[in-house]
């Protein structure tokens, strides 16, 4: 997939290095200065996913997502979700791997949905583009509708 | 030099305090670093041609267009638009905001912005197929048809909770 984005865009500058230098040179410049806007809190972000999943341990995860856990799981998932940002490749096995180790769908589909939707590391940086009031609003009902999904998928699966 | 410490202050501090974790509890320390330094490999490899894509459209794309497409009135082909962007992309969701940016710079629909991020954040593609070979396919299935739904119901509730004024504020601010 990074690959088709790596091709597209350097078709795209090729196109547009055809039609106007000074054109591209401007898209260019651009792009490394919405690059370098991002870059201080992206560099912080990274550092403190690096130091949280250093602590937590997937087996100190799975000792909270229990059979037995219920809502309390539910909601342990949904926290641990929105607070991490784990990459998908990470995450997917890691909730496989949950999964057969006891943990229920309704726990594994909270975490899953609000690591996706839910994003509070990154608040900062959704902040000083959407404002504080729409951040909060889309993360919060992204949480509320990630405990919606937690139940159906529950009873369903 | 002054300026770009400022900038940078939090990301130091960071970086300071990941330093004395390092001195003080080495295993966790060094983890640390080494899943930051992946991360970062990660994201500078995924990066770079989203925002070079971004720039062009910045310089190429006229705002007349896109308010056309998924501006005001833009009705379902903006929607769609919007929810192909989302999931074609790749990278996690911060790197939706830069991108969301742009949309609203050149006069997309607040809404359709939003729904952009969601499809961002929940049904891109390839990470659909590694769902389902890690989770089940009816696991990927079930969630992917309600985080759709979740998609329009979210974007829908964050755009009509915002005063007009907000929206505004949010537009001038990009």
């Amino acid at each position: 997939m990074t690959i088709t984005f790596y091709v597209l865009a350097l078709s795209g500058l090729a196109l547009s290095f055809f039609k106007s230098r000074e054109k591209t040179k401007q898209a260019l410049k651009k792009a490394w200065k919405s690059f370098e806007n991002l870059l201080p809190q992206l560099l912080a972000i990274l550092i403190i996913i690096g130091v949280m999943l250093a602590v937590l341990t997937p087996e100190q995860i799975s000792g909270l997502l229990g059979t037995e856990s219920g809502w309390v799981g539910v909601l342990i998932a949904a926290a641990i979700g929105s607070i991490t940002l784990v990459p998908a490749f990470v995450a997917f096995p890691l909730a496989a791997a949950l999964l057969q180790n006891g943990a229920g769908y309704m726990q594994i589909a909270a975490f899953v949905s609000t690591l996706m939707m839910v994003g509070i590391v990154t608040m900062p940086l959704e902040k000083q583009y959407f404002g504080k009031k729409a951040t909060i609003a889309r993360n919060g009902s992204a949480f509320i509708f990630s405990l919606v999904v937690a139940l159906i998928m529950g009873i369903v699966l | 030099m002054k300026k770009i410490i400022k900038r940078y202050r939090v990301f130091l501090l960071l970086a300071v305090l990941n330093g004395i974790m390092i001195a003080v509890w080495p295993d966790i320390g060094i983890k640390s670093l080494m899943i930051t330094k992946s991360n970062m490999i990660d994201m500078l490899s995924v990066i770079p041609p989203i925002f070079i894509l971004l720039g062009l459209l910045d310089v190429w794309v006229k705002r007349e267009t896109m308010v056309k497409y998924m501006g005001e009135g833009s009705g379902l082909i903006g929607v769609l638009l919007a929810f192909f962007i989302g999931s074609a992309a790749a990278g996690p969701l911060y790197g939706a905001f830069p991108v969301a940016g742009v949309l609203l710079k050149k006069g997309s629909k607040l809404s359709n912005v939003f729904i952009m991020m969601g499809a961002w954040s929940t049904t891109k593609v390839p990470l659909l197929l590694f769902e389902a070979s890690a989770l089940g396919v009816k696991f990927t299935v079930l969630r992917l048809l309600l985080d759709i739904v979740g998609i329009a119901v979210i974007a829908y509730f964050t755009e009509k909770i915002l005063s007009q004024e907000e929206r505004q504020e949010i537009y001038s601010n990009i």
